[in-house]
Formats: C-alpha cells, sequence, structure tokens
C-alpha cells in the first residue's frame, strides 16, 4: 500500500437501461489527501461511488483499493477493506444514545453475549477526542444538531474502521459554522493519515478544502485538477461544458409601494408551541427581501401564513393593502401571490400529471384552463408548449408525466408556471435546492427579473451565497424570531452565521427597516431555542 | 415510457387473470376433476348462447356501477369500502321513490327513480366524506360502519313498515312506476333471439353511459382535474388553491351515487321490489372489479365483464359437474390476489431502485 493511490478505478462502466451513467470513468485517489468529486445532478458522482462501495456492479473496469483488486464485492467486503460512506441522509436511531448508535450491529461484547457498555463509550471518547469531535457518548440522538448527527456518522465510519472516507454532499445541511468546524475535522482526520473523499457541487467548498478535484460532466470524467490550480469558474465550466455565470449581476432596486406588509404575525404548530412571535416586515415592489436562518426556525411557517396553507393565530398580513389573513390558498393566489414551495415533489408539482396539467395547477380553474367548469386540454396542452420553448424545459413534451423530469426540470417546470402568472409578489422557497448549476443560473436569472418587472420577492433560501447574491434587504429568523435585519451587501456571510445560530445577542441593530423588530428580537430569553431545534 | 406504463397495466391484469385460471385449474385437480372440462363447461354456460351472454350482461351491469364507485374514489385518494351500504341506501330511496309514484308515466318516473337512487348512494356516502374531511376520521373505517348501518336501517324499514301485507318475504309490494324495460323485445326485434325470459334490461345501457360520465368527469372536467390532483398529491392541491375537503366530500358524494345506481338494475330492472338482504356483496366485488380494472372506467367495465362471465358460468358448472360453484369465488379471489401482488411488485421495482442504496447501506454497515 505504501506510496501507491488509496482508490484506483480505472474504466469504470455503468449503463442504466435508458443512460450511461459511467463512462469508463478513471478515478485516481492518493493516499492521504482530500479529494473532491464535482459534477451537475446525473453527471454520474453518485453512480460512481455506488460502483465503489459496492452497492451496484459495474459493467466494466477494475477497482482496486490500497492495492487489493475488489471484485464482485459488497459493501460488506468494502468496509473490511477499508472504506467508510457517510451518506447524505443520516441512518441514526433517534431514540438511542451516541454510543449506542456508533456501535449498532458491532457491538463490542461480554461473556459473548452482553454488550459491553463501557468499552463502547470510552471507544466513542477516545475516538471524539482525537479528532475534536466533542460528541458526549450517553447523549441521545434526538437531542443533537445535525451538525452533530453528521459527526456521529463519521464516528460510526472510523468505529468500524475506515482509512479511506466517502462523504456524500456533506455541508448541504449545515449552517457556515457547522461547515467551517466539519472542514477542521476532515482535515485533522487527513493529517493522521486518512483518506477523503467529498461529493459536492459547492464550488467554493472544493477550492478550500480539497486537495484535488475530479470533475464529471454526462458519466465521463472532464478533467481532473489540483485544487489550488484552478477557479470556481473553471470549475464550472467544465462541470457545465460552457461558461456559467456564478454571480448573476443585478442592477440597484428601484423600490415601489409597499406590496407586502407583515404586522404581528404569530403562528403555533403542533402540540401548541408557537413557531412565529411577532413577525413584523415588509416589502415593496422591486425589491427582494431574502430570509436568513437555519432550516426549522419558522421560515417554512411563515411561508405557509403567507400563502393561506397555514392559518395565523394572531397578526395581519396585507397584499397592496389589502388584509389577507388566513384567506384561502385560492383566493390568495387570485390576489396575485405566486408560490414557488421548498419542497417541489411535495407541494409544487403533481408527479402524476403531465407537464400540461402542472402547468395548469393553480390557475386550472379560470379562462383559459377552464370553462364552464369544462376542461380545456388544448389550451393547456398550448400553453405548456410555449412555456417549454420559453424556458427550455426538457422533455419537450407536454404529455410527459412530471416524475420522469429530472429535479432541475422540475424545479424550471414550477419557475416557469409561478412566474407565468405575472404576480404581485412572489414568495420563493428554497428556489435551487439539489438543482444543477445550469438551472440555478436560470432560476435566479429568472427571480431578478421578475424584481425588475416590479414584483415584491420573498426568497427563503439555506444557501446564504443565494441571499447574498439575490437578496435587497435582509433578516434572519431564528426560534421563530427575526432577529436581525440587513440591507444587502452591508452584511458578510459569517455575521448572518452567527445570527442563524442565535448567538448574536442583542446586536441585531443593524441597517434597514426591520431594526424595531431586530431590537425586541434581541432580548435571547433562552425559550426560543428549543423550540427552534425539533 | 408512457407508452410502455400503458401497455404494462394492460398486461399485468391479463396475466393475473391467466395465471388465476392457472391455479383454479389446479383446485379442480385437486378435486379430482378435468381443468379443461371444467372450463369448457364454464365459457359454454357464458359464451355458447344468446341466453348466457345476456346473462353475463346482466350480471356484469351492477358491478360495473359498484365497480366506478369505487374507482372514483380511488381517483381521489379514497378507499370506498362503502359502496354495499351506498348501494341499500340508493336502491331503498329508489324504491321509496317508486311506491311514491304510483301512476306517474314511465318517462317521468324513470328518471325520477334514476335520480333517487343516485341521490340516496350520495348522501349516504357523504357523510364518511364529511367525516374524513372534517374530523379526519379514515374513510375505510366509517364506510366499513356506515354498510353495517345501512343494511340495519333497510332491513328494519322493509320488515317493519314497508314489508307487503300478509307476505313472509321481507320485501316490498311490486314497484310499478319508473320500471326498466327488459331488452328481450328490442333485441329479438332487430333479429338478436334473447329469450323472453332473460332478465338483461336498460340498466345496462345506464351502466355504459355511466362509464362515459365517470371518465368525463375525472378527464373533461375541472372538478375531475381537482379531483385527482387531491387523490395524486394533497398537499399540492392545497398549494395550487384547491379546496381539498369539499373536493374528499364530493368525490365520495359522486362515488356514492354510482353505488346508488345499482338500483337501476336491481329494483328498477329487475326485482321490481326492494328485497331484504338482496345485494349479498355487490358492493365489495365492486372493490374487486376496480382493482382489476386498475380504477379506470373502461377497466372496470372489462372486469365487471369478467366478473359476469364467471358468476354466469359457476351456475352451469354447478349443475353439470361435481366441482362446487364456489370454485368460481376462489378463482375470483386469485385473480384479484394475483392483480394486486402484481401491481405491488411493479410500484417495488420502482421504488427499490432508490430504496436499496440506502437500505443496503444501512444493512450492510450494521
Amino acid at each position: 500500500m505504501a506510496g501507491g493511490p488509496a482508490i484506483e478505478m480505472r474504466g469504470i462502466t455503468k449503463r442504466y437501461p435508458r443512460v450511461v451513467a459511467n463512462d469508463r470513468v478513471d478515478l485516481e485517489v492518493a493516499d492521504g489527501e482530500i479529494h473532491a468529486i464535482v459534477g451537475e445532478n446525473g453527471a454520474g458522482k453518485s453512480t460512481l461511488m455506488k460502483v465503489l462501495y459496492g452497492l451496484t456492479p459495474a459493467d466494466a473496469g477494475v477497482i482496486r483499493l490500497k492495492g487489493k483488486k475488489l471484485e464482485k464485492h459488497r459493501p460488506a467486503d468494502a468496509i473490511r477493506a477499508g472504506l467508510g460512506m457517510v451518506h447524505q441522509h443520516f441512518m441514526l436511531v433517534d431514540t438511542l444514545t451516541v454510543a449506542e448508535n456508533v456501535i449498532l450491529g458491532e457491538e463490542p461484547r461480554r461473556n459473548g453475549v452482553l454488550i459491553d457498555a463501557a468499552a463502547a463509550r470510552e471507544r466513542v471518547e477516545s475516538l471524539s477526542a482525537e479528532y475534536g469531535f466533542e460528541l458526549d457518548p450517553a447523549e441521545y440522538i434526538e437531542n443533537l444538531s445535525v451538525g452533530l448527527e453528521q459527526r456521529v456518522e463519521i464516528v460510526k465510519v472510523l468505529y468500524r474502521g475506515a482509512d479511506v472516507l466517502i462523504l456524500d454532499e456533506p455541508t448541504g445541511v449545515l449552517t457556515p459554522q457547522e461547515v467551517k468546524e466539519l472542514f477542521v475535522i476532515l482535515r485533522a482526520l487527513r493529517n493522521s493519515g486518512r483518506t477523503i473523499v467529498f461529493i459536492t457541487h459547492k464550488l467554493d467548498e472544493v477550492i478550500e478544502l480539497a486537495d484535488r478535484v475530479t470533475v464529471m460532466r454526462d458519466g465521463r470524467v472532464a478533467g481532473v485538477v489540483e485544487a489550488s490550480a484552478t477557479t470556481k469558474e473553471e470549475l464550472a465550466r467544465m462541470m457545465v461544458g460552457r461558461d456559467v455565470l456564478l454571480r448573476v449581476s443585478k442592477d440597484v432596486a428601484a423600490p415601489g409601494p409597499t406590496v407586502l406588509e407583515v404586522a404581528g404575525l404569530t403562528a403555533v404548530g403542533r402540540k401548541g408551541r408557537e413557531v412565529l412571535s411577532g413577525i413584523d416586515f415588509e416589502i415593496r415592489a422591486g425589491e427582494v427581501l431574502g430570509i436568513a436562518g437555519v432550516q426549522g426556525n419558522g421560515q417554512t411557517e411563515l411561508v405557509e401564513v403567507i400563502t393561506g396553507l397555514r392559518k395565523a393565530a394572531g397578526g395581519r398580513v396585507f397584499l397592496n393593502a389589502t388584509d389577507i389573513t388566513n384567506r384561502s390558498p385560492r383566493q390568495i393566489r387570485d390576489l396575485g401571490v405566486a408560490h414557488v414551495p421548498e419542497d417541489r415533489q411535495a407541494r409544487g408539482l403533481v408527479l402524476g400529471f403531465t407537464i400540461a396539467e402542472n402547468i395548469a395547477l393553480g390557475r386550472h380553474h379560470r379562462e383559459p384552463y377552464s370553462r364552464h367548469g369544462h376542461l380545456r386540454l388544448d389550451a393547456m396542452r398550448e400553453h405548456a408548449a410555449e412555456l417549454i420553448d420559453e424556458n427550455d424545459l426538457k422533455p419537450r413534451d407536454p404529455d410527459a408525466e412530471a416524475r420522469h423530469l429530472s429535479g432541475g426540470n422540475q424545479q424550471k417546470l414550477i419557475v416557469a408556471r409561478e412566474f407565468d402568472c405575472e404576480p404581485s409578489l412572489l414568495v420563493a422557497s428554497q428556489p435551487t435546492r439539489g438543482v444543477d448549476i445550469g438551472a440555478i443560473e436560470f432560476v435566479h436569472q429568472s427571480l431578478l427579473g421578475m424584481r425588475d418587472a416590479g414584483a415584491a420577492v420573498l426568497l427563503v433560501s439555506a444557501e446564504l451565497s443565494e441571499i447574498m447574491t439575490l437578496a435587497d434587504r435582509i433578516i434572519v429568523m431564528y426560534g421563530g424570531r427575526i432577529v436581525a435585519a440587513f440591507d444587502g451587501g452591508s452584511v458578510s456571510e459569517e455575521e448572518l452565521g452567527v445570527f442563524m445560530t442565535g448567538a448574536g445577542g442583542g446586536g441585531g441593530a443593524g441597517a434597514g427597516e426591520g431594526a424595531g423588530e431586530a431590537g425586541r428580537a434581541g432580548t435571547p430569553d433562552g425559550t426560543g431555542a428549543p423550540e427552534a431545534m425539533h | 415510457m408512457v407508452r410502455w406504463n400503458r401497455l404494462a397495466g394492460v398486461l399485468s391484469p391479463l396475466v393475473a387473470v391467466a395465471a388465476a385460471f392457472l391455479v383454479g385449474g389446479l383446485v379442480v385437480l385437486a378435486i379430482g376433476e378435468s381443468p379443461i372440462r371444467i372450463y369448457a363447461i364454464l365459457f359454454r354456460g357464458a359464451f355458447g348462447s344468446v341466453d348466457g351472454v345476456g346473462h353475463v350482461l346482466f350480471n356484469a351491469c351492477p358491478l360495473i356501477f359498484a365497480g366506478l364507485a369505487v374507482a372514483f374514489a380511488f381517483r381521489a385518494g379514497l378507499f370506498n369500502i362503502g359502496g354495499e351500504g351506498q348501494l341499500y341506501i340508493g336502491s331503498f330511496v329508489c324504491a321509496w321513490a317508486g311506491l311514491a309514484l304510483v301512476g306517474v308515466p314511465a318517462w317521468i318516473a324513470i328518471p325520477l327513480l334514476i335520480l333517487a337512487a343516485a341521490a340516496g348512494g350520495g348522501l349516504w356516502a357523504s357523510i364518511p366524506g364529511v367525516l374524513k374531511a372534517r374530523f379526519g376520521v379514515h374513510e375505510v373505517i366509517n364506510t366499513i360502519m356506515m354498510n353495517f348501518i345501512a343494511i340495519g336501517l333497510t332491513s328494519y324499514l322493509v320488515i317493519n313498515v314497508f314489508k307487503e301485507a300478509g307476505q313472509m318475504t321481507p320485501q316490498t309490494v311490486e314497484i310499478t312506476a319508473g320500471q326498466l324495460p327488459r331488452l328481450a323485445g328490442p333485441l329479438r326485434a332487430i333479429g338478436i333471439p334473447l329469450p323472453l325470459a332473460n332478465p338483461l334490461n336498460a340498466s345496462i345501457l345506464i351502466a355504459l353511459a355511466a362509464i362515459w360520465l365517470a371518465w368525463f368527469i375525472l378527464y373533461r372536467t375541472t372538478f375531475g382535474y381537482e379531483v385527482r390532483a387531491v387523490g395524486l398529491n394533497p398537499q399540492a392541491a392545497e398549494n395550487a388553491g384547491i379546496n381539498v375537503r369539499r373536493t374528499i366530500v364530493l368525490a365520495m358524494v359522486v362515488s356514492g351515487a354510482f353505488a346508488g345506481l345499482v338500483a337501476t338494475n336491481e329494483i328498477m330492472g329487475f326485482r321490481h321490489r326492494f328485497l331484504d338482504n338482496f345485494s349479498s356483496g355487490l358492493g365489495f366485488m365492486g372493490i374487486a372489479v376496480a382493482l382489476l380494472g386498475k380504477n379506470t372506467p373502461v377497466g372496470v367495465l372489462f372486469a365487471a365483464l369478467l366478473f359476469g362471465v364467471l358468476n354466469t358460468g359457476a351456475l352451469e358448472v354447478d349443475v353439470f359437474t361435481d366441482v362446487p360453484r364456489e370454485l368460481i369465488l376462489v378463482l375470483q379471489a386469485v385473480t384479484i390476489i394475483l392483480v394486486v401482488v402484481g401491481n405491488e411488485v411493479l410500484a417495488r421495482k420502482l421504488r427499490a431502485r432508490e430504496a436499496r442504496v440506502a437500505l443496503e447501506a444501512a444493512g450492510e454497515a450494521s
């Protein structure tokens, strides 16, 4: 193993019935390096990792792990050979402790039958101390933050003796601070001689963390580069195959009259917890208000109340000076509110409907889609064909079912539909989550296009860079409250990150109209935190 | 992709039916009879004569209505197990209207009785609809309960209030208003020798119209679009401004109305009385018909016809062989199980691809 690559994959080909997911892919990961694999959705990253881990067999190609050939292996063999995978979706048992989760399936035994709890705890503690995980072995998973859960997953893999770690999109669910801490841990792991492969689509992180980068496109390797010798722009070009605008250019906002006014809004969740506490803000025509925050701090509920999907317990919502508090979703839509929901498959689309049927969704009851209760399929198809052309949706078939569209095209379909009705208020939640770079560019430009056409835009996003790029004003939510408000451009990602974790204290008295509520929310009484966690 | 799905949708019930006949054949073999002989008798009974075909259609007719009831509700994401109760109430209201309209000419009475049947079933189904929409009570539970209530209620009313005087049979007097004509007469006039005793009546035409109507509502009206949206993804439907609760209630009403229309065959076309316990499970057979027909209106037609064939042939098998007619019940049940299993297998194959990754990883890692 000395000197040789940790992972060597040669000529990996994997065909699925309709697509060649991997086409003669070579991957070489040097021993003790951090190697990033980047590429758009469907570029073949996940397939390659599945082949490596033994979840799916390749049709052709050779795999060597630390010089040892792996053939027809299964994950158990890969684990034995020292490979560990940290999945994007955690696989932890909520009601067990950290130590119990780590040892699950490979418990240290006493007398053959009893679980040696003490040994387990010690092992977790020593791993935790060695790499700075700061995990309490006796804590229950349900009490951990997402960032800590991820560390448990990493410890699990280390416990099983992995010295080559694969991390699949590890930063997607983390706050900027948590990302930083994760990177510290990953570097420590590398410095202790372990090899790390991480899959991502965030180019900043690649540049910051990786030693080398393999870029994939359309099932092939588009290039292998040293991270220190490349730029985001170059990586993006290799990923997409053309020049990409990473940062859309934006003119200065020209705000008009107030479109949305939210005053003293409160809402109660299940179990009677208050999920929104006295939210005040307004958005004017022609501006983008960005809401930053770790997920689960009331953003979802706020959007639901505004769009009529959830009842407000108190306070008022005005649209163009009309009180729309607790009106039905249809009334609110008909008054000119468009909504790109955070979960496109749950709320945004009917996957069993065709593209045409989905385009009509929300306005299906009006002309031209319906006349006297009679559905006009021709009008639906015709309009769908127009929008497919305008927005370059694929496939170009109005009768294709939405479930057969790629994630990016599903999102484009929703965006095309919601923007098509010329709303006065556009509510966009996580509009680019899980979407390719190319589609992100499209969504961002469409959003700014709406703004410049005079719409008020409420943008909720977990991607700070997205908020920073698009928003004219930014508010930060934590524990169901607004804890800070800024003018776009007057704040750094790091500052926002501090407020997102509730650590901002009373320092939110920043710029912008939101200063009032920022001051009020800046008295953390401690009740906000547990509410926010869940 | 779309075409393949559609082909699979047609093929899988056919394969299931063929497999069911195979299993049924094994059962016959086990009894010591020849499957080929039994099946020959069965199909001769159904197709060997004009009379047989007439019986097939007559037997299929109520199953079409009952099947449409289940299929329509299913499109709204509702499992309506209450077809039996809804058809009892629909039939009772229909009979009641018929008794009230004595002497009214047929061209007025027939539409009114059809409406009464649909309204009775629809109203009855609206109760579990409201319970589901308003209180979130699962429709399977409350439609089953509503069945017991409907059967008990109509039974009580027939025996204690509407029973024909001086008769032992628990049934109403003959309903003279709004009788649907039998088809033997007109068919003979155009040269089809259907025996005059054959019970096939104009209800089969109403059933065919109902199939078209169900299709039209689901795929050509705004309401049907909303029903399908709610059935496929209630959250997205809500987000699109569709009133999910109202749609659920209305879908149940339409579903129940289809069930109630069973009365057009059983009351208006055949018995001309309300007989206590007359249905003996037509509503439940409707579930099987809808499943086999993949919950599409046209599928319901073919599934109901198949069941009509089996029910008609079963009589012949019973008369001419030592094989009990219960074999046909076994055959029907096996068909349904195989269709359901087939559907499940298909759906799983699609899901498995995504789930396998996670599952295997978890399984292997631990």
